[in-house]
């Protein structure tokens, strides 16, 4: 198994970029940048649809010894107004944080705020 | 009881206009008493029982269903496939089972391997159901990842939803607490494990679940 840094690499996603990939493209650019051992933060988060994909993706990457899955956490999605949902808004989370879960231990979450914990010593490479 | 026994408007709407028949997935996180509450359903209704229990993760790992449970309410009744899916989560980690289970190396591996395929098939399933009865551990923080993510996706497929706050037994439960968090929802106070509150649990299934809603397809 490859050594890993002590630093830990952060990163904040724009919407823009976001917006640019579809559906696929994004969960594989998501789960490509975690398996590295990276933490990401999403501006504007994932469908509700892309989130259950993203379970199931992961699920089928998980190598036992090297990668266990996600941690993944967003917070509280937009109350569409009425207008909103007669014309089939989406509702996503405004921000959604995924980590390698070997790396990113969710602590306290609430709809305002997500508490984690990064476990020292397991960085990207 | 009157001349019309339990014959209510309500009864009488859903005879006519409700559903007769529902595929009813049991989801939820791992350990929070799925197939408990499948075992509790079929004993009360059919006799039978779903499938073991154990209190090491990820017990169930290929769904089970049993077709045609018929529950009643008073005048009115529901025949339902029951679906007991394994537990989702975002993570599988091996060495939990040898470490706080005390399961060998293999065993552990082949435990974590057959837990991944569990969760995908619990995906899959999620395209094929009419109505879902989300199993909460009432003595646990309700915003776990899973239960949100299965939330929204049953949101956006309009799928009817019905909430069952398990293992108010347990003297830390707190189903007030998965209440407020999910007030768009009925959420159900239940002891899968000694049946206290199943009957409202059965009620509210036939009331809820027998209603005619369009399907969003994806």
């Amino acid at each position: 198994m490859a050594k890993k840094e002590n630093e830990i690499s952060f990163n904040l996603v724009s919407r823009h970029k976001l917006d640019e990939l579809t559906s696929s493209e994004k969960l594989r650019f998501i789960l490509k940048e975690v398996k590295k051992g990276k933490i990401l933060v999403l501006e504007h988060g994932l469908t509700p649809f892309e989130q259950t994909n993203l379970i199931e993706n992961t699920m089928k990457e998980i190598e036992q010894d090297t990668f266990i899955g996600v941690e993944m956490e967003g917070l509280g999605q937009d109350r569409p107004s009425f207008f909103q949902k007669l014309f089939g808004y989406s509702r996503k989370p405004r921000v959604t944080l995924i980590g390698p879960a070997n790396l990113l231990k969710t602590i306290r979450k609430d709809n305002d705020m997500i508490q984690t914990k990064i476990i020292p010593g397991r960085g990207a490479k | 009881m009157g001349l019309f026994g339990k014959v209510t408007l309500a009864s009488i709407l859903q005879r006519v206009f409700g559903k007769k028949h529902a595929k009813i997935g049991i989801y939820g996180p791992p350990n929070v008493g799925k197939t408990t509450l499948a075992n509790r359903i079929l004993r009360d209704w059919t006799g039978d029982i779903m499938g073991s229990v154990s209190e090491i993760p990820h017990e169930t790992r290929r769904a089970k269903w049993k077709k045609n449970v018929k529950v009643e309410n008073g005048g009115s009744s529901l025949f339902m496939d029951i679906v007991d899916t394994p537990g989702v989560a975002t993570k599988v980690d091996y060495k939990d089972f040898m470490n706080t289970w005390g399961l060998t190396k293999d065993e552990a591996k082949q435990r974590a391997k057959e837990a991944t395929e569990g969760v995908i098939e619990s995906i899959k399933w999620l395209e094929d159901i009419d109505g879902v009865l989300l199993v909460m551990d009432s003595t646990q923080d309700p915003f776990t990842q899973v239960n949100v993510t299965i939330l929204g996706n049953l949101e956006a497929r309009n799928l009817p939803v019905l909430i069952a706050a398990n293992k108010i037994d347990m003297e830390e439960s707190s189903p007030a607490t998965l209440k407020s968090a999910f007030p768009q929802h009925p959420v159900i106070p239940i002891s899968a494990l000694t049946g206290y509150n199943s009957d409202t649990l059965y009620t509210t299934m036939v009331s809820h679940f027998s209603k005619k809603r369009k399907k969003k397809r994806r």
